[in-house]
């Protein structure tokens, strides 16, 4: 009777006994993801998930993770299969007015220098010695895209994916700290003095519809691997655009979106075991994931400083740093520095246009990866 | 293939695809808004003209 009642309470006790010292320290880590989220309001829908998901996944003993485990079920359904990524995707369509990149199409090309850091951090990766598909999993930190992250990680190397998406969302919520000094540094006070032409050009209800259209047979066809990423945007987008399913596009912007980012958020906190988590590695890739948003905020203002000498000083170079995905946080990073040096300089328009042209870039530069991986027979 | 080359070839054909294709992307769409003017701005430019 009582070897009886002393097995029955080891089971009670079996959870501390097994606890080992990685998984507390992961339990502090979801416990500091839940402090920002809930206390610093740092993309709280997503921090408050993933940190929770962090502290379930590092109790001993309760197997979420393991097969037909609640958060192994909810992680192969949606991030080994690579919906959740892109349903939100086709949520971040349905919310975004792409109208202010329409107006001004050369802010295309800000977009495209703003994903410069995945290429630049992806060749530092490979020196520090990762493996080629792990390396392109950090570099793609730089496209400052948390969606874009996950589906590129989950699908070549899921072992990376919660150091990874960590450094994706919370280097885009730390935006405003990290481009000021940067966008200081790349220019002089004369250049971000520099008054922008104001005044809408109007964008066609017909060419706002065809964008979608264009840009996911374009895109697909230069880079077909990537067309899930760039279909789901555009469907979102085309959606938004033609105003006659309204109710889809409302699904997609909140229902759709809401459940999608809870599962997501939560499966990205099992994915951060103790055991798995805490390498060296892991620290070295929050560290490059920060160099690439750093890289891809001194490209764009590089590319601005080229515009703004093409154009005879009519760009303000300080909007190639809104060329990043982060959207609309870094259009109004660059209007707030704008007006720093200059009171009647009101750069918001143009820069959300570079920064709308960011989020189609960060998704074709995931594309074009993809494709250049495809045809060098690596995936 | 060695990680030199691998390196190499991302950078150079990844970062100068996702220039050339979002150059392109910004060509059509240009054109797009010449052949599709917006259309108060059409119906100015017949008002104008007639």
């Amino acid at each position: 009777m009582i070897e009886s009642f002393l097995s029955g309470f080891s089971g009670l006790v079996a959870g501390f006994l097994n606890l080992q010292w990685p998984s507390v320290v992961m339990m502090v880590v979801g416990g500091g993801l839940l402090y920002l989220g809930i206390r610093k309001d740092i993309e709280p829908l997503l921090l408050v998930p993933i940190g929770f998901g962090c502290i379930l996944v590092n109790i001993p003993l309760a197997g979420l993770m393991e097969p037909h485990g609640f958060l192994r079920t909810i992680y192969d359904f949606g991030i080994m299969t690579e919906i959740f990524p892109l349903l939100i995707f086709v949520g971040i369509g349905a919310m975004t007015d792409f109208g202010p990149v329409l107006e001004n199409p050369v802010t295309f090309l800000l977009g495209a220098a703003g994903q410069f850091g995945i290429f630049i951090t992806l060749v530092i990766a490979l020196a520090l010695g990762f493996k080629e598909l792990e390396a392109v999993s950090i570099g793609i930190i730089g496209a400052c895209d948390g969606p874009t992250a996950i589906y590129v990680t989950s699908k070549f190397a899921p072992h990376l994916l919660g150091a990874v998406s960590v450094a994706a969302y919370s280097y885009m919520s730390l935006v405003p700290i990290i481009q000021p000094p940067i966008m200081k540094m790349l220019t002089t006070e004369k250049e971000r003095a520099t008054v922008m032409k104001t005044g809408r050009k109007p964008v066609s209800k017909t060419t706002k519809l065809l964008f979608p259209l264009v840009i996911t047979i374009v895109g697909g066809l230069i880079a077909p691997m990537g067309l899930p990423l760039l279909g789901t945007i555009m469907l979102g987008n085309l959606m938004r655009e033609s105003g006659v399913v309204e109710r889809l596009t409302r699904a997609s912007q909140n229902e759709i979106a809401n459940v999608v980012t809870l599962l997501l958020g939560i499966s990205i906190g099992a994915t951060m075991e103790g055991r798995i988590f805490l390498q060296p590695q892991t620290l070295i890739i929050l560290a490059l994931g920060f160099l690439a948003i750093c890289l891809d905020t001194a490209c764009g203002v590089l590319l601005g400083k080229v515009l703004y000498v093409f154009t005879k000083g009519r760009i303000n170079p300080l909007i190639g740093a809104a060329g990043i995905s982060a959207f609309p946080m870094s259009a109004r990073v660059v209007m707030k520095e704008g007006q720093k040096y200059n009171k009647k300089s009101y750069l918001l328009m143009h820069a959300m246009g570079a920064n709308a042209g960011g989020q189609i870039g960060s998704v074709i530069a995931a594309a074009v990866m993809l494709s250049v991986l495809k045809g060098m027979g690596i995936i | 293939m060695d990680k030199y080359t691998f390196g190499l070839t991302m950078l150079v054909v990844g970062m100068g695809g996702t220039l050339l294709t979002l150059g392109l992307m910004s060509v059509i769409m240009s054109i797009l808004k010449k052949i599709f003017p917006h259309r108060e701005e059409a119906k100015d430019k017949k008002a104008g003209n007639a």
